[in-house]
């Protein structure tokens, strides 16, 4: 008991330093120091992808939300990514792996257009 | 007549045109118009007939016609702007099979469907199966081209057409062209009809005689009527110096939902309503998409257009008819709506 305790012991401080040093690592890692609350929401409704610009960190995921009610598409004009279509209260997400800007629009009314600024 | 209603009857008759004619003054034009034409005003919206002897009676010149243009049945579709689009569908193909004069065939400009989904096509099949009108013609809208470039559209529409869907054919002496130009759109753009068929027709029309009526139908105006919602083609320009040099153009498209007209030298434009849900005028709106009205209105902003070829004028009367009168609920199949 006292072996397992003492190991234990023994193990806690290096395994909370080891935790400390990852969160202070993986801070760092994030190109920006970004509010922990950048939008990564775009909600579609009156033909309107909104906001039409949006700004987020490499790795984050946007979620497109369709309040509208007609059917809407989102699909990269690069080809990055490329939903079905989305009736009303469906979703689509996409994850930014890559920096860079990445127009797109809606296929079924392409006069819809928007943007991620990924950095 | 309440105010209320006058006024809003009045404001769509001017939005109508565009150009600044009031109701009033509409009449007084036509009345001077002389072309045989007896306007009168059915459920708020003035329906012409055209007054030609013989008319009505399937008595006219061996070669004289009528088809009707549908369009927008958007099935599938169940918002508040219309909980039952197969309902009101059922609506026109009974006002279709209760005129007078039978029509050749009907011609459906597009948006059959709201999600390209099987079973939105077989729900449509259905309601058309009882229009005694056996020849339907058709054109996709953008609704239609949401399964995979359209392929649900093409398997069950598209036999004998090329590319997306384009084709033409002739019926006693008028030339029709069905034209697609609801895919590949591009981003920022309207309605796009590309390269390929833009060629294509350019070569359908070679070597026919100017004084052969032509009539183009497709979902997306070919005009542009109010870019801001996307209601134009962005390459109608180049297929329209095709026709310049006939003596009849007529022009058939939907996917407003409202009739908006134009004419153009020998060109006439003209938009369908929808047999599903009403949109709103062009910029009197945050946008375009389904325009919820009192379900006592509904009927009279949902229609079918009634088009007459005349061998005699070489000419084609087209007159819009909204689906029924303020008030009342539906005849035939498919009531439950207007009032009720």
């Amino acid at each position: 008991m006292n072996r397992k305790n003492a190991w234990i012991g023994g193990l806690a401080a290096p395994v909370m330093i080891a935790v400390v040093l990852l969160f202070v690592g993986s801070r760092s890692v994030a190109a920006n120091d970004q509010p922990a609350a950048a939008n990564t929401a775009v909600t579609i409704d009156n033909f309107v992808f909104g906001p039409q610009t949006i700004t987020v960190p490499v790795g984050a995921t946007v979620t497109w939300t369709n309040k509208d009610d007609n059917p809407h598409t989102t699909v990269s004009t690069e080809g990055v990514f490329k939903s079905k279509v989305m009736d009303t209260d469906e979703k689509f997400s996409h994850t930014f792996t890559k920096a860079g800007t990445y127009p797109y629009y809606c296929t079924i009314h392409p006069k819809m257009t928007g943007n991620i600024v990924v950095q | 007549m309440p105010d209320k209603e006058q006024d809003l009857i009045d404001q769509q008759l001017q939005d109508l045109n565009n150009d600044g004619v009031d109701r009033r003054g509409f009449l007084k034009c036509m009345a001077w118009a002389g072309t045989g034409l007896v306007w009168t005003m059915s459920g708020g919206i003035p329906v012409s007939r055209a007054f030609a002897k013989g008319y009505g009676k399937n008595a006219g010149k061996a070669g004289d016609f009528s088809f009707v243009q549908i369009s927008d049945s958007h099935i599938g579709f169940n918002k508040p702007a219309n909980p039952d689009v197969t309902a009101t569908l059922q609506t026109a193909i009974n006002k279709i099979n209760a005129m007078p004069h039978k029509p050749d065939f009907i011609i459906h400009t597009g948006d059959l469907s709201q999600l390209s989904k099987p079973s939105e096509f077989d729900t449509l099949d259905q309601v058309l199966k009882g229009a005694s009108a056996k020849q339907i013609y058709f054109v996709p809208g953008e609704h239609d081209m949401l399964s995979d470039n359209g392929d649900q559209y093409l398997q069950r529409y598209g036999k004998g057409t090329k590319g997306n869907g384009w084709y033409s054919f002739d019926h006693k002496g008028v030339h029709f062209v069905g034209l697609v130009n609801v895919a590949n759109l591009k981003a920022g753009g309207m309605g796009s009809l590309g390269h390929e068929q833009l060629e294509w027709f350019e070569d359908d029309l070679k070597g026919r005689s100017a004084s052969t009526p032509i009539v183009v139908f497709a979902h997306i105006p070919l005009w542009t009527v109010y870019p801001d919602w996307g209601w134009g083609t962005d390459d109608s320009e180049q297929a329209l110096s095709y026709v310049k040099r006939f003596g009849s153009v007529t022009v058939l498209n939907g996917h407003i939902h409202q009739i908006m007209q134009k004419v153009e030298g020998k060109v006439s434009f003209h938009t369908a309503m929808s047999t599903a849900f009403p949109q709103p005028a062009p910029g009197t709106a945050p946008s375009a998409g389904p325009m919820k009205v009192p379900a006592d209105q509904l009927q009279k902003v949902l229609g079918i257009t009634d088009v007459n070829y005349l061998v005699s004028g070489r000419s084609l009367a087209v007159v819009d008819s909204p689906l029924g009168e303020s008030g009342s609920s539906a005849s035939g199949n498919g009531g439950g709506l207007g009032g009720s």
